[in-house]
């Protein structure tokens, strides 16, 4: 007899998105932006507990990334909620099932009331996850973060080299990272590297293992830009060619065993050029909650570009009552208003018909099957994106685009 | 490559334990992990005293319907996991 000691069904992963062609179950988008969870649990006719809480604490932010997944309408300073209402919302969450809370933004650390907000998220029962750029950190301030509870910090770089690091980020950002990797080593707080990967920086990724080999991370996140927001206008230019895709893969199935047990390397494909969708978000209001500098409770990041959705505020109502009883929650929950393929595809219980805000974006209709899915009918719009991508004057890739920059809000 | 017996295993910085409607879990960078009885046992011994070896004495115990041999190779298996997942670090 042996003793049971690991199911699959016990590992939970708290993820919003993942299009996997490596092991990659995880995901997050823009900039030290987001992370989100998935989970491997099984579909219940009751509502699941939210297991993620992801806290856009503010959109203000140093940096202009051309890929950043906030809204292209940014909330100024003068909307954000307070201390106060933040502390509550962190208790209504731990008490609501919810594990992790993943700080973010914007530049989670733009809040001058960042120490008191780890403190009160760590003793409400939360795990904390912090995605920064690093920018605004000194060393007493880190200290003072990881004194008062933080976790895990995720250190967001825009590239292994200075050049195309400030060329995306739209800032000289690079040196400041380099100083903040130096000053983890002395304080205990687990690290990633979250890099996002895109055309102009995906030739990088050796440099981006060394660079995350000689710091003391544990993890390194290579995710692929996913389009929307400020990505889905500077798409063009963003988008790996296929050959450059193919390449990063083997690439880093091979460093994936280098350093097994040393490094943890999690990797996102850019969802285009997949076969079937990410589930996105783990599934429409099965495990995260998405929390608006203003306190407005999202499925996902890019809810808002959904017409007729409306949400509701963590002023007026709490957690709970939002999780169980939006309309903006139930609205794609389950599958009642799943649309022909996904309704009768044996997939539809993994992927859960892919991105809503892809259908839209792409479709023009977010109840529609995601376009990337290879079943969907409207596949060959993004089969198109993809040619003109691949076939350009391959030098035509590589001149200096003329981006889209995401500013800084009031 | 399965951890030495000799050697301390111990949480990994950001890892750690913690609960939630009566479950223990290990909460990890991004992801937590349900654990059960066994688990558990192993979990809470890895805590940079006791050495690989003492941990499958201890099971060995506290398990003694299940054959040792076995023990012994479920928590190595375990351990190898976590290590993978990176959630341990070894001290000799
Ligand atoms: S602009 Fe700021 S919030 Fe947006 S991706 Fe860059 S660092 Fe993140
Ligand atoms: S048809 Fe729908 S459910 Fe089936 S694989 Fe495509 S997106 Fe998923």
């Amino acid at each position: 007899m042996a003793i049971l000691l690991f199911c699959k069904r016990n590992v939970l992963w708290i993820s919003s998105c993942s299009a996997g062609i490596l092991e990659a179950s995880f995901r997050f988008c823009g900039g030290p932006d987001r992370i989100g969870m998935t989970f491997l649990l099984t579909m219940t006719p009751t509502i699941p507990n939210p297991l993620a809480l992801i806290a856009e604490l503010t959109h203000r932010c140093p940096l202009h990334c051309v890929y950043c997944s906030n809204p292209l309408e940014l909330q100024s300073r003068t909307n954000e909620l307070s201390t106060e209402v933040w502390s509550r919302v962190f208790k209504e969450a731990a008490e609501a099932g919810v594990l992790q809370a993943n700080f973010t933004g914007g530049e989670p650390l733009a809040r001058l009331d960042i120490v008191d907000l780890v403190r009160a998220a760590r003793s409400a029962g939360l795990y904390i996850n912090l995605i920064t750029s690093g920018l605004p950190l000194d060393e007493t301030k880190l200290a003072a973060l990881v004194e008062a509870g933080l976790d895990h910090i995720q250190l967001s770089f825009q590239g292994a080299r200075e050049e195309t690091a400030n060329e995306i980020s739209g800032t000289k950002s690079h040196a400041q990272k380099l100083r903040v990797l130096e000053w983890l080593r002395r304080h205990r707080v687990a690290v990633t590297l979250n890099f996002v990967i895109h055309r102009r920086n995906i030739d990088q990724l050796e440099e981006m293992l060394a660079l995350t080999e000689s710091s003391c991370a544990t993890r390194i996140e290579f995710a692929n830009v996913q389009y929307y927001g400020w990505a889905f206008a500077n798409r063009e230019n963003l988008l790996p060619t296929r050959t450059q895709l193919n390449h990063s893969v083997e690439l880093l199935k091979r460093e994936q065993e280098r350093l097994r047990g040393k490094i943890r390397i999690e990797f996102v494909v850019p969802d285009y050029y997949a076969k079937y969708p990410k589930p996105c978000m783990g599934g429409w209001g099965r495990k995260l909650m998405l929390i608006t500098p203003s306190g407005d409770a999202l499925p996902c990041h890019a809810a808002q570009v959904i017409p007729g959705l409306s949400f509701q505020n963590v002023k007026d109502r709490s957690l709970r009552e939002i999780w169980e009883q939006s309309a903006a929650f139930q609205k794609f929950r389950g599958e009642d208003w799943m649309q022909q393929p996904c309704k009768t595809c044996d997939r539809r219980e993994q992927d859960f018909g892919g991105c809503r805000c892809q259908a839209l974006l792409l479709a023009g209709d977010a109840a529609a099957t995601d376009p990337v899915c290879s079943l969907a009918p409207l596949r060959p719009k993004v089969d198109g994106i993809l040619a003109a991508i691949n076939t350009a004057p391959s030098a035509q890739n590589f001149v200096q685009p003329s981006w889209l920059y995401r500013p800084n809000p009031a | 490559m399965p951890p030495e017996l000799n050697s301390r295993p111990h949480l990994a910085p950001g890892c750690r334990l913690g609960e939630s409607n009566q479950q223990r879990m290990l909460l990890m960078p991004v992801r937590a992990l349900r654990l059960n009885g066994p688990s558990l046992e192993i979990v809470e011994r890895c805590d940079g005293h006791h050495t690989v070896q003492q941990i499958i004495l201890d099971l060995q115990k506290i398990y003694s319907k299940a054959g040792p041999q076995k023990v012994e190779q479920d928590i190595l298996g375990y351990l190898a996991l976590l290590q993978k997942e990176r959630a341990l670090d070894f001290e000799l």
